[in-house]
């Protein structure tokens, strides 16, 4: 019954005594005696009996490891190198609370501030925050953030996002009577230029993607971002992390607010969480002003040497309150840790690599795939590809879960207007034999149903 | 008395152990060389990263853990944040390959283990609050909070019952309760104390109307004083046709006796990185489940999890659902972590962690009471935390609450939350938890009886303090006139010579 962690179980009487109590009950004097309850929950157990239920249920799962996976859609099987997570399972980091007394905190704080300065040297912003929950929940803050910064209450995304950011965003909005316009993809997949300049008179905000939900890196990045900005909208961009040693950084093409994940650095899929949104912001005070989240600052304790500390926190919940920028507290704090640990193993060279081996092995994805299945969309696509099937995909799925292959993820329930495809991933940890035994396998699949 | 001294090392940021040429990772070769040409305008052109070896990226971070101060490097007494050891154990099956290596759209058979283990963190968490249904996404308290006010939105408006704007909280809640409020468009109405610490039912009684949507209640309150009146309080949300909220930021000071549903609550949020033992991480990842009574679970966020007695599924056929508050199904390695240490408490383990962290708090509270400089506002008997004042301290020697928590640290003592409740000045809130040991707990209340001689004596030393930590006292306020939030910023401002650190 982990007594083990309750040093002063043993001591029970003997500090009661010391404070003249007479017993634990007179301790809840204070509660009314109709609520006191015996509960009903099962006995404690060892700790070794728990390790052994714990692994036996969890041999229920089967990993991406005994099943090759060309699941992505936003989450992707990178491989992480184990010196990150030693590094954030030391004790110090791990089971440290938000550094509130920034003397004995110096190394999370300084491990934050490098966070925020990686990111900000990926995305070509000089303002990060120290994290939020995840991509999509970024999402949400930015969309009230250019609500709030631009005093406008619409706010245009593409209708080619996913919808785990598309639900989580109209729940951060609804609150704040923000409308959501949806703008469709053109013939090639990518934000319909014609249809966004038609809906951007009184935009709060324009936001896109790169690459965008079907892996296709947007071409007409930079015109979208002026199309925002004529219109007075702020311009916000989201952007997958590995794919910022290719491609251009944000704040180099306009953008006003860059969000994206940066637990596909450093952090296991673990099931979708948890995660870490990243929020970058241009170098202007009145943005700074409206930011959410903590904010990590470098200064100097009072013999003038450098010192890192929680900085400009009168926009924060714990100040401002019902007036602050949001209602973060706890964020993600160690999951942009391990992110920063593998940007900085990687360096300028090995995010480059890594998205060179993403970009060509997506490409030899596509061109093996085109034997088998069609792609609606011309496109450079990186990790996601969106392929159609004249079979229910349903029927494929169970098919190659048989021959111990996960396919790809559904699009019909979402974008029913593409039909039987699926959204299939690939990064640098798929092996060759995994794309040619899919393709050999959908091969068959296709033929049987034929028959 | 001991002193304690924190490894002080010069670490350079990251980017000034830069050397041209290293390299910390060898990447896997493409699986065909294939040449993908990106469109003009979108190639990378610059890009600023370290170059290290992974021998030096160990280094760092190892010296900058060695600057940090985590539960186990000692007693974390934070108020309102429930700092208890966080079981190893929890990380070993955390860290599971079977945890760490599925992806969250996975076809639910390969998934079974997991979705059991959400479904079973969902019972326990069930009967230790006496809610009916759990949602497992919200990534933290206040997410969990937007959540629980979301919710009561949803009630009212499916109800057609339109004019339900406000939403009512003590004041002495902790900020996010009315930001979260704010934030799902209500507005937020403050409700005083009374002297005692609790709620003022006058007050409560004329601040409830047709408008209230519901009650954001924190139980025992960040006072670490039980709402004696909870019923009564209920009662009267209620028939003001609002709903109860529970903050479970403090349900570690009645877990395993008594239960948010049965004192009246309508929804809760709990923090398993508070109560159930999950490391915090520097600031996160958190998880902040939310339990609704029966009348409330169709308005969940999607998906929850099922279990027809032989395949546990995803449910997204809630139709008046909130949505979703977070990509996917929440923080998940948390929730593992959670169900490891619930099943090693047990029913049993959770009371005696429940009583004992009452108990700890109650023992420190009397032995530190009339000490000179610190006053004990409000009733004495505590849950599972205390809040002493050091007003009396701050008038008659000018050593404020801030003073007493730098010399804290001086002791290898982490301070208590300060400042807050925001209704007691130079607030000292105390939470020792259930894992201080008497030794620990004694010590505790003599450096802060020493702090207080110290104080009455030689005042500028407390004032000066930290003295035995990695840097001396932190210049915040620089922080704020003088941003300085990247690396890209401070090269900037050095190169224009304004900055000499």
């Amino acid at each position: 019954m982990g007594k083990h962690y309750i040093p002063n179980s043993a001591h029970k009487g003997e500090m009661l005594e010391e404070i003249g109590f007479s017993s634990t009950e007179e301790l809840f004097s204070d509660v009314p005696r109709g609520v006191l309850k015996e509960f009903s929950l099962p006995e404690g157990k060892s700790e070794y009996e728990v390790f052994l239920e714990m692994n036996r249920i969890l041999e229920k799962n089967r990993t991406v490891l005994e099943m090759p996976s060309f699941l992505g859609a936003g989450t992707y099987f990178h491989y992480i190198p184990a010196h990150v997570k030693y590094l954030i399972e030391r004790s110090e980091f791990l089971t440290a609370y938000t550094p509130y007394q920034p003397e004995i905190s110096q190394g999370m704080l300084q491990a934050l501030f490098e966070y925020q300065s990686l990111i900000g040297e990926l995305v070509g912003l000089e303002v990060v925050n120290a994290s939020m929950y995840d991509w999509g929940s970024a999402l949400g803050e930015a969309a009230r953030m250019a609500a709030r910064f631009t005093k406008k209450s619409r706010f245009i995304v593409p209708k080619a996002l996913s919808p785990e950011k598309r639900m989580t965003l109209e729940t951060y909005v609804e609150g704040a009577g923000i409308e959501i316009e949806y703008i469709p993809w053109d013939e090639k997949g990518q934000v319909d230029i014609e249809k966004l300049k038609e809906s951007v008179e009184g935009a709060a905000g324009v936001y896109v993607e790169v690459p965008n939900f079907f892996g296709l890196i947007e071409e007409q990045v930079r015109a979208i971002g002026e199309i925002a900005h004529d219109a007075k909208a702020l311009f916000i961009v989201g952007a997958d992390p590995t794919s910022l040693g290719i491609l251009e950084a944000p704040g180099n093409y306009g953008a006003d607010i860059a969000i994206g994940e940066a637990a596909f650095f450093g952090n296991p899929m673990n099931f979708g969480g948890p995660r870490a949104g990243f929020f970058a912001v241009r170098n202007d005070k009145k943005l700074i002003r409206q930011m959410p989240g903590r904010i990590i600052g470098m200064t100097k304790d009072k013999e003038g040497r450098r010192a890192f500390v929680m900085a400009l926190q009168t926009r924060e919940q714990h100040i401002r309150r019902a007036k602050a920028t949001s209602n973060i507290c706890s964020n993600e704090a160690l999951v942009a840790v391990a992110a920063a640990i593998h940007l900085a193993t990687l360096g300028p060279k090995g995010l480059k690599k890594l998205g060179e081996v993403i970009l060509k092995n997506t490409a030899y994805f596509k061109k093996r795939m085109g034997d088998v299945g069609k792609m609606p969309f011309d496109g450079i696509n990186f990790k996601d590809v969106p392929v159609g099937f004249e079979i229910p995909y349903d029927v494929i799925h169970e098919r190659l879960l048989e021959r111990g292959i996960h396919g790809g993820y559904y699009l019909g329930k979402h974008f029913p207007e593409l039909g039987e495809s699926a959204l299939f991933a690939v990064t640098e940890t798929t092996r060759k034999e995994w794309v040619d035994g899919l393709v050999s396998a959908l091969g068959e699949i296709i033929n049987e149903a034929e028959l | 008395m001991e002193m304690y001294r924190q490894a002080k090392w010069d670490e350079p940021l990251i980017f000034e152990l830069s050397k041209p040429g290293r390299i910390g990772y060898t990447m896997p070769e493409p699986i065909e060389d294939v040449e993908v040409r990106i469109p003009e305008g979108l190639v990378r052109k610059e890009l600023n990263l370290p170059e290290l070896s992974e021998p030096e990226v160990v280094r760092h971070y190892t010296h900058l853990s060695e600057m940090n101060y985590g539960v186990d490097s000692g007693i974390y007494p934070l108020g309102s944040c429930t700092m208890k050891y966080n079981p190893k154990i929890n990380e070993e099956i955390a860290g599971h390959p079977k945890v760490a290596f599925i992806h969250p759209y996975q076809d639910e058979r390969t998934v079974q283990g997991a979705l059991q283990i959400m479904w079973e963190l969902e019972q326990w968490l069930k009967e230790i609050t006496g809610m009916d249904r759990f949602t497992l996404q919200p990534a933290a308290g206040a997410n969990g909070e937007f959540t629980g006010v979301m919710i009561i939105r949803a009630y009212h408006m499916d109800r057609g019952d339109t004019k339900r704007t406000e939403i009512l909280v003590p004041d002495s809640a902790h900020g996010t309760n009315p930001a979260s409020a704010a934030m799902a468009g209500f507005k937020v109405v403050e409700i005083p104390s009374n002297e005692q610490g609790m709620v003022d039912l006058d007050a409560l009684e004329s601040a409830l109307s047709e408008r209230t949507a519901g009650l954001m209640l924190t139980n025992p309150n960040t006072l670490g004083i039980f709402e004696e009146d909870i019923l009564r309080i209920a009662e009267m949300v209620h028939e003001a046709g609002g709903l109860l909220y529970y903050d479970g930021a403090n349900l570690n000071g009645i877990l395993g006796r008594v239960r948010p549903g049965d004192m009246g609550f309508d929804i809760v949020h709990l923090n398993l990185h508070k109560t159930f033992s999950t490391p915090h991480g520097g600031g996160g990842p958190g998880s902040g489940p939310v339990g609704v009574k029966d009348f409330l679970k169709e308005y969940l966020p999607v998906p929850v999890v099922e279990f027809d007695g032989e395949r546990y599924y995803l449910n997204y056929d809630l139709p008046k659902s909130i949505g979703k508050v977070k990509e996917f199904y929440g923080n998940f390695s948390v929730m593992v972590r959670a169900l490891v240490y619930l099943k090693i408490m047990g029913r049993e383990g959770l009371k005696e962690a429940g009583e004992i962290a009452v108990l700890n708090a109650n023992y420190l509270t009397q032995k530190l009471k009339g000490t000179r400089g610190y006053g004990l506002p409000h009733k004495e008997l505590r849950k599972h935390e205390v809040v002493f004042s050091a007003e009396p301290m701050k008038k008659e020697t000018g050593v404020s609450a801030l003073d007493v928590a730098k010399r804290l640290l001086d002791h290898g003592l982490h301070a208590p939350t300060i400042y807050f409740p925001l209704i007691v000045h130079e607030a000292l809130m105390i939470e020792p938890t259930e894992s201080a040991t008497k030794e620990e707990l004694d010590y505790y209340v003599s450096v802060l009886k020493k702090i207080s001689e110290e104080a009455y004596t030689e005042p500028e030393k407390v004032k000066g303090a930290p003295y035995n930590t990695a840097v001396k006292r932190v210049d915040d306020v620089l922080a704020t006139k003088r941003p300085i939030i990247t690396w890209r910023m401070y090269r900037e401002l050095r190169e224009k010579g304004e900055v000499d650190f």
